[in-house]
C-alpha cells in the first residue's frame, strides 16, 4: 500500500530525513516512533504529498508522491498536528468545505457519517475556535476519514489530549484501522505499542529499528554494553575481561573504567563481578550503559511518564470503558 | 476547476463572517462618497469620471486592495491550515485563483454599491452614460490589477502587515514609474517606464473610449501576478 525507497529531504543544508525504506501493507496500523525532531512530521509530510521528496521516492496505493499526486491526495486522509483549522468556521461548514474541495458526491451524507464516526455530532454547529482542544482534535479526524480514504496519516494524533481523550481517540484509530491503513506517529512507546501492529523507530532522520512492539521490546532490553570501575587494577585488565564468556571486547576508559561488549541480548554483569573479585581488585561500580538504541527507548518510555507513561494506563483503561458507556447513552 | 469556486467561497464566508468586509467596504465608499460629494460641489457638472479619475481615489483603491488581500495566503500559511487545503486534492493554481476570485467578488459588491453616485447624476442632471460605465470597466480593470498583486505579496510572506505593505509599495512604485519616464521622453527606458504606470492606462476609460491595449494591460498585470503567486507557492515547499 506505501513504499518507500531511499526517501530523502533536506531543509536548506539541514537534513530531516534520510535514506528511508520501508512498506507497508493494506490494512496494517504502522507506527513512526521517535523523539521530537525525528523527522516524523517530514516523513509524514512527503506521504501526503505536501512537501516533495529531495531525493529518493515514495508510493501510495501505487501513485507516486511527486508525479501523482493529486491521485494519491485523492486516497489520503491526513490529519496534520496541533490540528490547524479555521476557528470563525462551524464544524459542519468546514467538513461541508472539506468534502466540496474532495468533489465527494453525496457531501452531507460523508459529513453525517464522518460526524457520528467521530462522536461530534452534538457540536456540529458550534464554532470551531470555541471547541476545546480535544474536540478540535476530533474534527480533524473527521476531516482525514470524510472521503474514506485507503490510507489514513496521523500526526502524533493524542498529543495535548487528557488520559480519557487519548484513550477515546486511540479506540477510534483501532476502529479506523480495521478496514484502513494507517500510520500515525508518536514520541511515546506506549502509544504506539497499545495501537500499532508494526512500529518504525525513527531517530535523526534514518529507521533505527523495526518490528511489531514485542520484538522491539525484546531486541532493546538485552544489555550489550557493561561498564565496569576497577579499584588497583593491573595492566592485564583488559585481557581479564575479555576472558570472560560472553564478552566480545573490553577497553579502558576514562577514570579507571572499563567499556565492555557483550553478546546481545545476555547480561554478563554477574561474570564480570565474579572476575574482577577473583582477580583481588576492587570493584567500584558496574552498569550496563545504553547502546543508541536503548537511549533512544528511554527517552521514549520515560519523557512523558508523569502524564502519559505506562504506570498511566490501569486508570487509563478505565476510562475508557467509560467513555464507551458515555457515547452508548449518546 | 469546482475548487476554485469552494475556495473562493469559503474566503467569502471568511470576510463576511468578520468585520474585515464591512469596515473596508464602509470606509471605502465613505471616501469615495466624500470626493463624490467634493467634486460634485466644485465642477457642478454631472460627471462621475472627476471621482473615478482622481488621484486621491486611486490611492484609496490602493489601501483598499492591501488590507482586503492580505490575510488571503498569509493567514492560512501561518495557522498551518494551509496543509490541510493542499493535501486534499486541490491544484495549487486553483487555490490562488480562488483566493484571488473572493476578494474580486468582494470588489464587485463594492462597486455595486456605489452605484448610487451614478443615479444622483442621473437625477440632477445628464451625466454621459457611456463614459461612467467606461470609467466603470477602467476602476474596475485597475481594482482587479491590484488585487491581484495583493495575492501576490500574501502569497509570499506568512504575515499580513508585510503582505499589505509590499502590496502598497508595489503598486505606488507601479503607480510612480510613470514620472520617471515621462523625464525623458522619447528614449526607449523613457517610454517603457511611462507604458508600464498602472495609472497611466486609468485616464483613456475616463473620457469614454475602451482601448484594448489598456484592457490588454491590467489583465496581463492580473495573470502575471497570479502566475508568480501560483509559482510562489510551489516554491515554498521547496524550501
Amino acid at each position: 500500500m506505501i513504499e518507500a525507497e531511499n526517501l530523502t529531504r533536506y531543509y536548506g543544508p539541514t537534513r530531516a530525513v534520510y535514506d528511508l525504506n520501508f512498506h507497508i501493507d493494506k490494512g496494517e496500523i504502522v507506527g513512526f516512533l521517535g523523539p521530537n525532531g525525528a523527522g516524523k512530521t517530514t516523513t509524514m509530510r512527503m506521504l501526503t504529498s505536501f512537501l516533495p521528496p529531495s531525493g529518493g521516492m515514495a508510493r501510495v496505493a501505487d501513485f507516486d508522491v511527486f508525479y501523482d499526486s493529486l491521485e494519491v491526495r485523492r486516497r489520503v486522509g491526513y490529519m496534520p498536528e496541533t490540528v490547524p483549522l479555521y476557528p470563525e468556521m462551524t464544524v459542519l461548514a468546514y467538513l461541508d468545505y472539506m468534502a466540496a474541495l474532495r468533489q465527494l458526491p453525496n457531501r452531507s451524507q460523508a459529513v453525517d457519517r464522518a460526524l457520528e464516526a467521530c462522536g461530534i455530532g452534538d457540536h456540529a454547529d458550534r464554532a470551531i475556535g470555541k471547541l476545546s482542544k480535544g474536540y478540535r482534535q476530533r474534527v480533524g479526524l473527521a476531516q482525514a476519514i470524510l472521503h474514506e480514504p485507503e490510507v489514513l496519516i496521523l500526526d502524533e494524533p493524542t498529543i495535548g489530549l487528557d488520559p480519557r481523550q487519548v484513550t477515546e481517540v486511540r479506540a477510534l484509530i483501532r476502529e479506523i484501522g480495521r478496514e484502513h491503513t494507517v500510520i500515525l506517529s508518536s514520541h511515546i512507546l506506549p502509544e504506539v505499542s497499545q495501537t500499532c501492529g508494526r512500529v518504525l523507530i525513527i531517530n535523526k532522520g534514518e529507521i533505527v529499528a523495526k518490528g511489531t512492539p514485542q520484538e522491539l521490546t525484546a531486541q532493546l532490553q538485552g544489555a550489550a554494553r557493561v561498564l565496569v570501575r576497577i579499584a588497583d587494577a593491573g595492566p592485564e585488565a583488559v585481557e581479564v575481561l575479555k576472558r570472560v564468556d560472553g564478552v566480545i571486547g573490553a577497553e579502558p576508559a576514562e577514570g579507571g573504567a572499563y567499556q565492555v561488549s557483550c553478546t546481545q541480548g545476555y547480561d554478563r554483569r554477574a561474570e564480570l563481578a565474579r572476575a574482577v573479585v577473583e582477580q583481588g581488585w576492587g570493584l567500584l561500580e558496574l552498569r550496563s550503559v545504553g547502546m543508541s538504541l536503548e537511549d533512544i527507548f528511554l527517552e521514549l518510555t520515560t519523557e512523558e511518564t508523569p502524564t502519559e507513561g505506562a504506570l498511566e494506563e490501569p486508570p487509563a483503561e478505565e476510562s475508557e470503558h467509560e467513555g464507551e458507556g458515555g457515547g452508548g447513552d449518546a | 476547476m469546482r475548487n476554485v469556486w469552494n475556495i473562493a467561497r469559503r474566503e467569502l464566508y471568511a470576510y463576511f463572517s468578520s468585520p474585515i468586509a464591512y469596515v473596508t467596504m464602509a470606509a471605502f465608499l465613505a471616501m469615495m462618497g466624500f470626493l463624490f460629494w467634493l467634486f460634485l460641489i466644485y465642477s457642478q457638472q454631472a460627471i462621475l469620471s472627476y471621482t473615478l479619475g482622481s488621484g486621491w481615489l486611486f490611492f484609496v483603491l490602493i489601501l483598499y486592495a492591501a488590507v482586503v488581500t492580505m490575510r488571503l495566503l498569509a493567514e492560512e500559511q501561518r495557522s498551518g491550515t494551509i496543509e490541510l487545503v493542499l493535501t486534499a486534492p486541490v491544484r495549487d493554481w486553483e487555490m490562488i485563483v480562488g483566493k484571488y476570485l473572493a476578494s474580486l467578488i468582494l470588489f464587485l459588491v463594492m462597486i455595486v454599491i456605489s452605484l448610487y453616485q451614478s443615479f444622483i447624476l442621473a437625477r440632477l442632471g445628464n451625466p454621459d452614460l457611456g463614459a461612467t460605465a467606461s470609467g466603470y470597466l477602467g476602476f474596475f480593470l485597475v481594482g482587479a490589477a491590484l488585487l491581484a498583486i495583493g495575492t501576490l505579496t500574501s502569497t509570499l510572506t506568512r504575515n499580513q502587515v508585510v503582505a499589505a505593505i509590499s502590496c502598497i509599495a508595489i503598486a505606488v512604485a507601479l503607480w510612480l514609474v510613470q514620472f520617471v519616464g515621462e523625464r525623458s521622453p522619447g528614449t526607449f527606458a523613457g517610454d517603457f517606464l511611462s507604458q508600464l504606470g498602472i495609472f497611466a492606462h486609468y485616464f483613456g476609460f475616463m473620457d469614454g473610449t475602451i482601448d484594448t491595449q489598456h484592457v490588454v494591460y491590467y489583465l496581463s498585470l492580473v495573470a502575471a501576478s497570479l502566475f508568480l503567486a501560483t509559482r510562489a507557492l510551489e516554491a515554498r515547499r521547496w524550501r
